[in-house]
């Protein structure tokens, strides 16, 4: 199936059954909790104080209620009012915002300590009309313009996102050194095909102490970072309940369909030979 | 869930929309009282970065007079518990948000504003 930010735009796509959906996954629950921990760990916010954090395209709070747990107060921005009623009724303690980071935010300067973005940039990269204000470009620019000037000096803001190339990241970070962020794209398991995660890290500010940017996780991946039983479903893809495999079409039906086309006046349908939809013994 | 936390944050960002553009004004609101876990650690760190006058004004509009109009150098106890009510207890459920410049509306609902704006307004 092709990347959900192909097919429609957010707040279609993440209507009321997928915003359902992607809340109750378990699966979804865990890598959403994984990344931001990790963003969470890149944010690399003072232990001692208390901050003030940004959650960009929130949805449900799946995030947010990490956020809650680990004693911060945050408030989200999300573009689909589904994702945002899910999150309500979970009962989440940020401030939630109906926003198109696209269009960029309206908050005073300095305001956050820090933001992170879970999966949400690569929504950005698709023009949904062809006024000029709705080209990636312009809305990349205007969102981390607006979100650099949100953001207190110094911090940081911690994105993980799913660039579907190298020229998307390109793009992403270009935008970002434009706004006057510092930092850089950091991955995580770089030569893992599942467990490989982009962050794109930016620093508001430096002072003095230049920020350097932190170093991807390596080594093998964890353990459980498989789903269970993938290869049995592997192994069982295309076998029905009994163990056989489903859809082998028999003679009697095979001979129905070219009847049907030889009536319907089809040509080229192939004669019936003893030979037709033939059983094929196991090779050994 | 507009708290006044966030509302003191809060500037119009229509595309143009520069100046007087904050605070924006509360319009025909509904609010719900919701307890918060007390912080004052968090309330300390977090004063400099207030809009005192906007903030005392907003809280006064909801019906909340317990802050002082200049922002007090001394913080006790009870400062810091009445400020906690005023910007983390508050909630705005329904209502409209105006710019005062450029009059654009920001409708409240369910708790969550809507900041969308249209195409011709997008900076």
């Amino acid at each position: 199936m092709s990347r959900p930010e192909l097919q429609a735009p957010p707040e279609i796509y993440y209507g009321d059954t997928e915003a359902k959906k992607y809340t109750q996954n378990t699966r979804n629950q865990q890598i959403q909790a994984d990344m931001t921990y990790r963003a969470l760990e890149l944010l690399n916010l003072p232990l001692d104080e208390p901050a003030f954090l940004l959650d960009i395209g929130c949805g449900s709070g799946l995030s947010g209620e990490i956020l809650d747990d680990e004693g911060y107060v945050w408030t989200g921005v999300d573009i689909a009012p589904s994702m945002l009623e899910v999150a309500l009724e979970r009962d989440i303690e940020g401030d939630l915002f109906l926003q198109d980071i696209g269009q960029g935010f309206g908050f005073r300067p300095g305001s956050f300590d820090g933001a992170i973005s879970i999966s949400v940039l690569q929504w950005l990269l698709n023009a949904e009309t062809s006024h000029p204000t709705s080209s990636p470009p312009h809305r990349l620019n205007r969102f981390f313009t607006t979100l650099h000037s949100a953001l207190r000096n110094p911090s940081r803001a911690v994105f993980q996102f799913y660039p579907s190339s190298d020229d998307q990241i390109q793009l992403i970070t270009s935008a970002a050194q434009k706004a006057g962020f510092g930092g850089g794209i950091v991955v995580d398991y770089p030569n893992s095909k599942k467990a490989k995660k982009i962050f794109l890290c930016l620093f508001v500010g430096g002072g003095g102490a230049q920020q350097q940017i932190p170093r991807g996780l390596e080594g093998e991946e964890e353990e459980n970072s498989k789903v269970k039983y993938e290869r049995r479903r592997d192994r069982e893809r295309g076998k029905d309940k009994n163990g056989k495999r489903k859809n082998v079409k028999d003679r009697d039906w095979i001979l129905k369909k070219k009847e049907l086309y030889r009536k319907r006046g089809k040509e080229d349908v192939p004669r019936d030979s003893k030979f037709t939809g033939r059983k094929r013994r196991a090779i050994f | 869930m507009v708290r006044l936390i966030t509302h003191n944050l809060l500037a119009c960002h229509v595309k143009g929309c520069n100046t007087n553009n904050f605070p924006l004004q509360f319009k025909d609101v509904q609010i719900e009282l919701r307890e918060a876990e007390f912080n004052p650690d968090f309330l300390k760190g977090f004063m400099p970065k207030l809009e005192w006058k906007a903030l005392v004004d907003a809280a006064r509009q909801l019906g909340d007079t317990t802050l002082p109009l200049e922002q007090p150098e001394m913080l006790d106890d009870e400062f810091l518990k009445n400020l906690h009510h005023v910007l983390l207890e508050i909630h705005v459920e329904e209502g409209v948000m105006t710019c005062s410049n450029c009059k654009h509306e920001y409708p409240v609902s369910n708790g969550i504003p809507n900041m969308l704006l249209a195409e011709h307004e997008i900076g």
